[in-house]
């Protein structure tokens, strides 16, 4: 048993925790996301040149050869400047599906184009219909001669608007809900007939409405087998739930830390509030609720390569209790932080937004308890 | 025991419920109640109420009130929360018109009851400061007696919509050498046109502004506005949260909330049926109902407690912590309902003005927003563990 990381990963971990102090204040953050834009590609370009972008690659694909405990590095410190640049999407989620089921061609041109920070992509798998059932696809992409022709309407897309690239979920064949008949595909965003309604999200990043009128991609665009692809995107959106655990536990400290220091500094009745031992304790929880949710962040990282079963059911349990731990933690530094918590000028609203919207990412408290429920009793 | 209204009550529901469905003005609807309605679009019913002589129900009927039994005002609230309605602001009618009329002279109540009852004056507080909100009692705005002029210097803040205000009711140190922090403090009615007054919108968390700080440098007000006693003032103040809390159980209210979930439930699907048939969410709607009725009972026993002489004592922070927690936890609930469609910033959408193709479902609108904003609740008019502090200390005796 070892939770160490090894020197190379404390290395990383450290550089990405003095980008992120030196480019990621409140306010630099703040005019970022209010900029037209939303985000900053230059932060982009310093994650690749630091090699950020090809970590969890493996060499042979272009990458630096490391993993999941890579991007669970990343992720944690990501979650603790509330970084908005789209690294799940792109490098977790995109990147996930070319390494495990891109065609060399595929991996060349894709990967290579995540490492060097040239191509964004976003992951368009949510519908407005299908709730967290990654299965519940109205998407379709019919065969047309040797292409597809992609048909549907996929909702919040995060990340969209800064991407070069979609990876979309679409049905092949059968029926809604159907196991069976599921495909991914990658495409261009300037493609013909799609059309996209961009909007800023409550967490201060951006998304898109995305609807596909018709758009024609060839044969090269399908990843992996084609109706075969449900166990690739079960396996991908569990990799960035992992990853995603990390950022919410990253965002988690910050948003106790920031507490107990409103606590130190902020004095009623004479004394500093984090005197009085009713908030001692609950301050107290939020720190075991944190710790809890570090656990499960390993845990789920570290079973990603496991056999199917014990992963899945690793990161239904880590989405469960870390969905409920951001739930709570954030709600606690509102309250401790009082009339200031309600402002939008302090940063601890804003990662009380950010792990609000967590729960909602790739199924919440809900749908993984299910999820569980029904892996423990097969 | 019987929770069975009379005949009379249920009479008078029919007679309420018949003048709200005529009368209440269609557009306004508190679904949409944002800090950035218009002053008309939130005093609406307010002004109408008034001219029928239906504005403060729970005021003495020699001040304008309508002399209904604590039970038929509670019907109001009930029959006013099933459309809905946008209720007069409390500032006027139920925190600063009972001071006045309680513990001001004559020429304050001629002055201002009629403006509050008739919707036409705006008031807004001023009481929370940076350095004091639970300990509101540290607060160190002062008031210095010139002449016939009190000289105010100090800053206010959370003043919720201050933007609008014509009056404000201010508590102000004017004795800065009082033994104790409660002794000391002036409860003054301030013109908001007051040179000297800088009002400085905040903006929260759900991207609204609909508090402020208030700044006042040099603001002379004539002594004349004084209430009471100088140095009396947090007597007034307290007797003023007292009737800030009775009204804060929001049951109709949340009655009306969970109507609204389970419509959104029935709306969104889940496995290709209405969520509402997921027994998971379904339970949580229930608990929630649950909670509820225990708190609507627990009101009406405050209620008839009211009725049969004892006013609201300790037992009103109960109905604050539990009606907050309510609230809160309805909003959470309708956030989860709406899935994915919690994440966009509908405000800033809807502020920047496209509308080529809509945004998910309307229900989901104002899902995250609400969530965000309702977490103030917990916090406002004495935060919950102040209100446990009471009840630690009036009810157990600890």
């Amino acid at each position: 048993m070892d939770f160490n990381f090894t020197d190379e990963q404390t290395m990383v971990r450290d550089s990405l925790n003095r980008l992120v102090r030196e480019n990621y204040d409140f306010e630099t953050r703040r005019a970022a996301i209010e900029s037209e834009s939303g985000w900053r590609p230059e932060i982009w370009a310093q994650l690749a040149e630091l090699g950020l972008l090809g970590m969890p690659f493996s060499e042979a694909d272009g990458g630096f050869g490391g993993g999941a405990i890579d991007s669970l590095i990343v992720m944690e410190e990501f979650g603790k400047g509330l970084v908005v640049e789209p690294f799940v999407p792109t490098v977790v989620c995109a990147g996930g599906f070319f390494k495990h089921a891109g065609t060399d061609a595929q991996k060349a041109e894709h990967i290579g184009g995540i490492v060097d920070g040239s191509r964004i992509y976003a992951f368009a798998y949510a519908e407005p219909r299908g709730r967290y059932d990654l299965a519940d696809l109205e998407t379709t992409a019919k065969r047309d001669g040797d292409g597809y022709v992609l048909n549907g309407h996929k909702a919040v897309v995060i990340g969209a608007p800064w991407a070069s690239h979609l990876v979309v979920t679409a049905r092949t064949s059968g029926e809604r809900r159907d196991r069976d008949g599921i495909s991914v595909f990658v495409v261009d965003k300037s493609a013909k007939g799609i059309v996209t309604r961009d909007y800023p999200t409550v967490d201060g990043r951006r998304a898109s409405e995305i609807y596909f009128e018709n758009v024609a991609v060839p044969a090269e665009a399908l990843i992996g087998e084609e109706g075969k692809a449900l166990p690739l995107i079960g396996l991908v959106t569990d990799e960035a739930i992992a990853a995603l655990c990390a950022e919410a536990c990253g965002a988690m400290k910050v948003a106790h830390e920031m507490t107990v220091e409103y606590s130190r500094q902020r004095k009623q009745f004479g004394t500093p509030i984090g005197k009085f031992q009713v908030l001692q304790h609950r301050m107290v929880d939020m720190f075991t609720e944190y710790e809890q949710s570090v656990s499960m962040a390993y845990l789920a990282t570290l079973k990603l390569g496991e056999d199917s079963r014990d992963r899945k059911l690793a990161v239904a349990a880590a989405k469960v209790r870390i969905g409920q731990a951001a739930h709570h933690i954030g709600q606690e530094a509102i309250q401790i932080h009082g009339g200031m918590g309600m402002t939008d000028e302090l940063a601890i609203g804003h990662y009380f937004k950010r792990l609000t919207v967590f729960d909602s990412e790739f199924g919440n408290v809900d749908h993984h308890m299910k999820r569980h429920v029904a892996l423990s009793s097969s | 025991m019987n929770l069975e209204f009379s005949p009379e009550e249920q009479a008078f529901r029919k007679e309420v419920r018949a003048f709200i469905e005529e009368n209440y003005p269609k557009q306004a609807s508190a679904d949409s109640l944002r800090d950035d309605m218009s002053a008309e679009e939130l005093v609406a019913w307010h002004k109408i109420l008034g001219k029928k002589g239906w504005s403060v129900p729970a005021w003495p009927e020699q001040y304008g009130g309508t002399g209904w039994t604590p039970t038929q005002r509670y019907i109001w609230g009930e029959e006013n929360a099933r459309v809905n309605a946008i209720m007069p602001l409390p500032f006027g009618t139920s925190m600063v018109g009972p001071v006045i009329y309680t513990f001001g002279n004559e020429a304050q109540k001629e002055q201002h009851l009629p403006g509050i009852r008739s919707g036409n004056v705006w008031w807004c507080q001023g009481y929370s400061e940076p350095g004091a909100g639970s300990d509101l009692a540290s607060l160190k705005t002062t008031a210095v007696r010139d002449g016939d002029h009190y000289v105010i210097n100090g800053q206010k803040t959370w003043t919720t919509l201050a933007q609008h205000a014509d009056w404000g009711f201010f508590l102000c140190r004017t004795d800065p050498d009082a033994a104790k922090p409660q002794e000391g403090i002036s409860f003054i009615l301030v013109d908001m046109k007051t040179p000297g007054i800088e009002v400085r919108p905040i903006k929260l968390i759900d991207g609204g502004y609909e508090v402020n700080e208030t700044w006042l440098t040099d603001v002379r007000v004539p002594v004349e506005n004084l209430i009471g006693e100088e140095n009396k003032g947090w007597t007034y103040a307290k007797f003023l949260l007292a009737h800030e809390r009775s009204g804060i159980a929001g049951v109709a209210r949340s009655k009306r909330g969970i109507e609204q979930l389970r419509d959104i439930a029935k709306s969104e699907v889940l496995d290709g049926k209405p969520l509402i048939e997921d027994f998971d969410f379904a339970r949580k709607v229930s608990q929630l109902e649950i909670d509820l009725a225990a708190l609507e009972i627990t009101e009406l026993r405050t209620l008839a407690g009211e009725q049969a002489g004892r006013g609201p004592g300790p037992e009103s922070s109960i109905l604050k912590i539990k009606g907050t927690e309510i609230q809160q936890r309805l909003t959470e609930l309708a956030l989860e309902a709406v899935g994915h469609y919690g994440t966009p910033y509908y405000r800033a959408v809807a502020d920047a003005g496209s509308n080529e193709y809509p945004i998910g479902p309307d229900y989901a609108q104002h899902s995250a927003g609400s969530y965000f904003n309702m977490r103030k609740t917990s916090i406002y008019g004495g935060s919950n563990e102040i209100q446990r502090n009471i009840i630690t200390k009036m009810i157990l005796g600890l």
